[in-house]
């Protein structure tokens, strides 16, 4: 297929001008002006942004209808599938099994069955496609383990992404730690359960010589802690989901299941942090954290209800709130939603050049829509911005050269 | 008998007393509709007195108590209150429910609505637990106690118990001592006392003192003789025996040489100081043999009569529309 996009927008972390795009076959041609096969077919952007495709930086779930009615065409998958990817052949299962729809690049399971005592085979899933190794939704709560795997993942130059919150100070917390977690007389645990543990792995990470991403970090505290470490050149990066820069835990009120989220929902104080974080950098990735949830994990009484909301239907529209919000630049925002995780990751695209893969969207930045839980394309609908009326739609997504999604 | 008089200040007396179809907590409740209820609390004592205590206002209505926690005192209380008004009791303890067998809260909710219950009260141990149960359910629900946030029948009894000895709320100093970490009847205690403009004191080790209490306008102690220090009423907390051994404190005989309420600490109250217990006691940890049995200061076999007569007017109340009581 070519494909030649004329009157566009053309927009990723280092460009936001007016030009034409032309795609052959699965690549990027060229951008901004050249030639055009006389068989190409034309596709008039009438002005609006075209983008690289998103690259979901952290999801649970290979939801790929949910993906691709969000602009995403490639996902980094977390372990914790049942069974978790501990084993070579379950990295390349999960690698193939919604082709050709997104690309899937599953992050290996750290421990064997994602149990924190044992490393699994992770030099074998990086063979079989892993692209990282991931410690899955807890910490590992053992340091010494914590620090063999650094060292080991190190060697396979494997980035290590690391779950930010202290194991035995969080217990059976599903709350921050505060006046409204007292109220509510919910299990909390206080917000520098994470700052310990970010410390901890910055540490370890640094005596390892490995590559550390948090996946998510939340409180001002353990971003002042990351700054700090970019400072001094640690090789080190993090990324947060839209739910932590839009909601505090406020959100929980009436028992809110939805808002359920791992690590919880924090102050006020921190959600400003992490818009702060965002907008100077420290912060390199937003990830969808996309998490479906059935009814049977949702409808019960809020500690025992399971963590986690679909976000990648919406990863777009909540994340360019802070475009909005002159927080962040469109050029910043495709930097956290594209060309960030790519080199975090080491995936290919991310970018407008020449030679990328044909994974585009095409984006009315200003559509105004409203968020409706059973309308979303997802395989549950257990998001707390259902309601919410925002902007920004993704209106084609095209991944390998072909467009598979269109509103 | 009919209820007493609506303590309704004028400036509301075009509203509803209790505007409320569930009472899932206090801190949904107003301080004049917390007052109303006290007062018609009031009304039930002479009936739970006489030899004859029966009043069949609630006749043909069906109350379940679906306690999904274990409880002996609460569930007889408002088994007690239900008979004593008429209604059709029926118990459903955590033994005997299917719970045990998989089936998920909102199941069994709904397996208890097909019942067709003119009234549910429920204890269970998560928080907002009765909350969910309440969103879809036909009929009103009473929160017996959902884990550590809300226990409103005991913060009313409590309230009532204070108001009978002491003439009143507003102005007393009120020290909570021990687990309140962990106490659904110190939270709903901590807003009910708080806005009826009684000064709220928490006393205990401070690993199992909540955060941020001062937010909630309550004072903290760690040094029980300090918390203690000219209080009116003294409220003691249990503290379940798993918490005391090495968890939350060392040990057992620690807690009472630290946090016991001894005649000596009572020293520090005020002379006619009220000593209230939510029961069942540990003698002997958090409250010595001596102060629980002094029948001039201790009001804890109070508490237990004053508890039928608010769970009485709780039931009445919720119950009015569906009896079709004029003007309800």
């Amino acid at each position: 297929m070519v494909i030649h996009f004329t009157n566009a927008r053309l927009v990723d972390a280092t460009r936001d001008a007016p030009g034409a795009l032309l795609i052959v076959d699965r690549q990027i041609a060229w951008v901004g002006a050249g030639e055009v096969p006389s068989h190409a077919r034309t596709v008039d952007c009438g002005g609006r942004m075209l983008a690289p495709a998103l690259i979901d930086g952290g999801v649970f779930s290979a939801d790929a209808p949910a993906c691709l009615a969000g602009g995403i065409a490639s996902i980094v998958l977390m372990p914790d599938g049942s069974p978790p990817l501990d084993e070579p052949a379950l990295i390349e299962f999960a690698r193939a099994h919604v082709k050709p729809h997104i690309w899937v690049h599953p992050l290996a399971a750290a421990t064997r069955a994602l149990a924190g005592a044992e490393l699994a085979e992770v030099g074998l899933c990086k063979a079989a496609g892993a692209v990282g190794v991931a410690t899955g939704r807890t910490a590992i709560a053992d340091a010494g383990v914590m620090f063999r795997l650094l060292q080991y993942a190190s060697a396979f130059d494997m980035v290590v992404v690391s779950h930010a919150e202290n194991t035995a100070l969080v217990g059976d917390a599903v709350a921050t730690e505060g006046e409204f977690a007292t109220r509510m007389g919910l299990p909390a645990a206080p917000a520098f359960a994470e700052a310990m543990a970010v410390a901890r792995d910055l540490r370890l990470a640094e005596a390892a010589g490995a590559r550390l991403h948090f996946r998510q970090v939340t409180t001002a505290e353990s971003l002042g802690l990351i700054r700090t470490a970019k400072a001094r050149g640690q090789r080190v990066t993090c990324g947060v989901t839209p739910a932590h820069f839009l909601l505090n835990e406020q959100a929980v009120s009436g028992y809110r299941t939805f808002a359920r989220v791992s690590p919880p929902l924090r102050h006020e104080d921190d959600r400003k942090a992490v818009i702060a974080a965002l907008a100077d950098g420290t912060i390199d990735v937003i990830a969808s954290g996309h998490d479906p949830r059935s009814q049977e994990q949702k409808r019960l009484p809020f500690a025992d209800a399971e963590p986690g909301m679909v976000g990648a239907e919406t990863l777009l529209a909540l994340a360019a709130t802070l475009v909005r919000d002159e927080q962040v630049s469109w050029c910043g925002l495709l930097a956290m939603l594209a060309a960030n995780p790519a080199r975090i990751f080491g995936l290919p695209g991310g970018r407008l050049v020449s030679g990328a893969p044909a994974d585009l969207i095409m984006v009315d930045a200003d559509a105004p829509w409203r968020i409706a839980a059973d309308r979303l394309q997802a395989t549950a609908g257990n998001t707390p911005f259902d309601g919410l009326p925002t902007q920004g739609r993704v209106l084609m997504t095209i991944k390998g050269g072909e467009v598979l999604w269109e509103l | 008998m009919t209820a007493p008089p609506a303590a309704t200040p004028p400036h509301l007396a075009s509203h509803h007393p209790f505007p409320h179809r569930h009472l899932l907590g206090i801190g949904e409740l107003h301080p004049h509709e917390i007052g109303w209820l006290l007062d018609a609390a009031e009304g039930w004592i002479a009936v739970n007195r006489a030899k004859r205590k029966h009043d069949d206002r609630l006749a043909g209505l069906t109350l379940i108590n679906a306690f999904f926690e274990n409880s002996t005192r609460t569930l007889l209380s408002f088994e007690i209150a239900g008979k004593r008004l008429g209604a059709d009791v029926v118990n459903m303890g955590v033994g005997s429910s299917s719970v045990k067998k998989g089936e998920t809260l909102l199941d069994t909710a709904l397996t208890l609505n097909a019942m067709h219950p003119d009234m549910l009260v429920i204890r269970h141990a998560s928080s907002g637990a009765v909350q969910l149960i309440a969103e879809k359910v036909d009929c009103p629900v009473l929160n017996a106690g959902d884990g550590r946030h809300e226990h409103p029948t005991q913060a009313l009894l409590d309230a009532l118990t204070i108001r009978r000895r002491k003439g009143g709320i507003d102005g007393l100093t009120v020290a909570i001592c021990g687990d309140i970490l962990h106490s659904r009847v110190a939270r709903s205690n901590f807003q009910l006392l708080g806005s009826m403009g009684a000064k709220v004191r928490a006393v205990a080790p401070p690993t199992l003192l909540a955060s941020d209490l001062d937010r909630l306008g309550v004072e903290t102690f760690t040094d029980m003789d300090a918390g203690l220090d000219g209080a009116d009423v003294v409220m003691m907390l249990r503290l379940q025996r798993e918490r005391m051994s090495g968890g939350y404190v060392p040990s057992p005989r620690e807690y009472f040489h630290y946090y016991g309420l001894t005649r000596a600490r009572l020293a520090a109250c005020k002379p006619d100081v009220l000593v209230m217990h939510p029961g069942p006691m540990n003698r002997g940890v958090e409250i010595d043999s001596a102060v629980a049995d002094d029948i001039t200061r201790s009001g804890v076999t109070e508490q237990v009569e004053m508890g039928v007569a608010v769970r009485m007017a709780c039931l009445d109340v919720l119950t009015r529309s569906r009896r079709g009581v004029a003007g309800w």
